[in-house]
């Protein structure tokens, strides 16, 4: 290799002449992406061409193993732009005029956070990358740290000028282990080529970054909590006494943002404030990622403008609800978001919007659901899951989420009480309001949006104790039919020893005593069109 | 029940280690990579090792347990060379997955949750692995044994326990 050269501008600027040509061949070759005449490239088919890309705009087009990829899509010009032509003071300006909103879930704005760090005055600054994407069924950030880790890397780069900061960490959780990979990757292939480390071409500033990895601790990916793993605790968050942006990581000013914040800066910057405003609405420029997942018939990461009806992503590009079901529910934001009825699927999928009908923008997750799910136990699930990862600190939190889980539980099996429901809207305003972190404020919500819309379904499981939907196991009966042909299938197939009984080519009878409703002799059941085992 | 962490077979990992914790005990923060080193390292957190890590660190014991009891990516135990998981659904449950699952304990002469000594087996109880129809269940490693008798786990362990 020879001693090593400084990277130069007119270096960077060659590597992006050489290899662009080499991408471009790359591309047509395989044929899954067209190259548009203002030089972008973009995967082609219906699917992508209903979405607008800027954070996912590299993912499946470039090589993340290869820095030069990176180049040869304009990847570290802003860098480069900014460290040569602007100050500090203007990236803040332009942050804060850009209006871009924090893409974790609460949507802060992403200049004001930076302006307090700007302004306040420490020897030594933090930038933290929060990549502990933790929601069930969400993976946008994985998405985007395994395939254009650099974005990620080069937004954290102008934050850190833009704050004064020389020092990153990338928080990621364990479980993504190619995402861990391919950052090392890239942090390396940034260090040996000089975009990152000291005096950055030859403009004085350094910026390094590190990465830390999670343990499995859902929590964590609160900003605090986050902060206190880095420092090697227990990752329970921190009692909100200053801010982050002034006393953070070893009480230092520290900026956290998400992944998929950081990934969109570097294109502000290059396509400049006005047009990101141009995309989305007035309050929430830009666009959002989603992972839609759950039971649609195109699964997978849509971006698309802020403002969006959920409808046109649900049904336009998500192609509808499998198998021709009905549908029933759209779950966003994960355990701390909500569920939002069928009758409110025109809602624009922005911040404001979607808190005003109960649930949250989260980071993404956004999981259809058809009419064989119950709302009960979904609130159930998600109540399950943030049981078991409240980090115990907050009372309300820790004992209030259990208490709820047992009482849904209760009625899940059948043995719901009158006053349950009443006894869960007062648990769920305590936990909210006397919890310290975003977990436990937020743990209640999959609770409260299912018996704001549906309540009826509560009822039905409470009262008539039976689930509408046809899922909770207890609460179903088996019964066979006049048409059952005596073939003996469910009978052999039954786990229970006496309970299907019947003579050959009789009608066998269920003994509701000693059913266990695991609907095995639901499935087999060959009679058609319609089965002799009914479900109700 | 204690396992004892031997010292001279792990030798090498444990020279590994003191280089890793020597490499990165100047950094901030040590403590959670240099468990995630150990955890990757050993397959679980031994007693002896966490001691070095507290001597060499100089961080207590009592610190070092509270963060790696909050973290479930560490563990206390080592993970046996075959799991052993029994469906406890309902289905099994009614098939006597209870009584198989009590077999198994008896057998191996652990609890569910835990490993045998020679670390050759670990049990652990699941909830429906959605096989009612061919309960009771226990899946091993990755295959599934279907309609298990009490003979047959007999069967199946001495299997594992040669190495299939």
């Amino acid at each position: 290799m020879g001693c090593r050269k400084v990277l130069t501008l007119e270096r960077l600027q060659q590597i992006r002449k050489e290899h662009r040509p080499i991408l471009e061949a790359r591309v047509g070759e395989a044929g899954n992406a067209d190259i548009n005449e203002d030089g972008s490239i973009v995967l082609n088919g219906d699917y992508y061409k209903k979405q607008v890309r800027i954070a996912l705009k590299n993912c499946g087009i470039i090589n993340p193993l290869m820095i030069e990829d990176y180049i040869a899509v304009d990847g570290y010009s802003a860098l480069a732009n900014i460290l040569f032509n602007k100050s500090s003071g203007e990236i803040i300006d332009d942050m804060m005029a850009s209006n871009l909103r924090g893409r974790g879930g609460a949507g802060f704005p992403t200049g004001r956070k930076w302006n307090e760090a700007f302004k306040y005055d420490a020897d030594q600054k933090f930038m933290i990358c929060n990549a502990d994407e933790g929601d069930p069924g969400a993976f946008m950030d994985r998405s985007i740290l395994e395939n254009d880790p650099h974005s990620v890397l080069e937004g954290m780069a102008i934050g850190g000028y833009a704050v004064g900061a020389d020092k990153g960490f990338i928080y990621v959780r364990a479980e993504y282990p190619i995402a861990v990979k391919r950052l090392r990757t890239a942090i390396e292939q940034a260090k040996e080529l000089g975009i990152l480390g000291n005096n950055i071409l030859g403009t004085g500033f350094s910026f390094d970054i590190e990465l830390r990895l999670g343990s499995g601790a859902f929590v964590c990916g609160e900003g605090t909590a986050l902060i206190e793993s880095i420092e090697g605790k227990r990752g329970m968050p921190r009692t909100k006494i200053h801010r982050t942006a002034h006393k953070g990581l070893w009480q230092k000013p520290t900026i956290i943002n998400n992944v998929e914040t950081y990934a969109n800066v570097p294109v502000i910057f290059q396509k400049g404030v006005d047009w990101f405003r141009s995309i989305g609405t007035e309050k929430s420029p830009g666009t959002k990622v989603f992972s839609l997942v759950g039971k649609v018939q195109n699964a997978g990461l849509v971006e698309v403008p802020m403002g969006t009806p959920l409808r046109e992503i649900v049904y336009d590009i998500g192609g509808g609800v499998q198998d021709g079901k009905g549908f029933k529910a759209v779950q966003t934001g994960g355990p701390s978001g909500g569920c939002i009825p069928a009758h409110l699927i025109d809602t624009p999928v922005d911040f404001e919007s979607l808190g005003k009908i109960g649930s949250i923008m989260g980071s993404g997750g956004m999981v259809v659901m058809d009419e064989d799910t119950c709302m009960v136990d979904v609130a159930r699930f998600f109540l399950e899951f943030t049981v078991d990862e409240s980090c115990g600190k907050c009372v309300p939190c820790r004992e209030g989420t259990k208490r709820m889980l047992e009482i849904l539980e209760r009625i899940v099996s059948g043995h719901g009480e009158d006053g349950d429901i009443e006894l869960m809207e007062d648990l769920s305003e305590t936990i909210s309001k006397a919890s310290l972190c975003g977990l436990g404020q937020t743990a209640s919500n999959p609770v409260v949006t299912t018996i704001k819309y549906f309540r009826d379904e509560y009822e039905a499981h409470i009262n008539e104790k039976k689930c509408p939907s046809g899922s909770c196991r207890p609460l179903i009966k088996y019964f066979i039919t006049e048409a059952c042909i005596g073939c003996t299938r469910c009978a052999k197939s039954c786990p229970v020893d006496s309970c299907i009984t019947g003579k050959v080519k009789e009608r066998h009878v269920i003994n509701q005593d000693v059913c266990i409703k695991c609907g095995t002799c639901y499935e087999v059941c060959p009679v058609k069109p319609v089965k002799a085992v009914v479900k109700g | 029940m204690e396992f004892v962490f031997d010292k001279e077979k792990n030798k090498e990992k444990i020279e590994s280690f003191k280089m890793f914790i020597q490499d990165h005990r100047e950094i901030p923060g040590a403590l959670m990579p240099v468990l995630q080193e150990a955890q990757e390292l050993f397959g679980y957190l031994p007693r002896e090792i966490m001691q070095l890590i507290s001597r060499t660190l100089k961080i207590p014991m009592a610190e070092i347990y509270g963060v790696a009891t909050f973290y479930s990516q560490f563990s206390f135990i080592p993970k046996g060379k075959n799991i052993i998981s029994v469906c406890l659904g309902t289905a099994c449950y009614v098939k006597g997955a209870q009584a198989i699952l009590e077999e198994i304990e008896t057998i191996l002469g652990i609890k569910a949750g835990s490993t045998t000594l020679d670390l050759k087996f670990s049990i652990d109880s699941t909830r429906c692995v959605g096989d009612c129809s061919l309960a009771p269940v226990i899946v091993i490693n990755d295959d599934v044994y279907a309609k298990v008798t009490k003979n047959k786990v007999k069967e199946l362990i001495e299997k594992y326990r040669n190495g299939v």
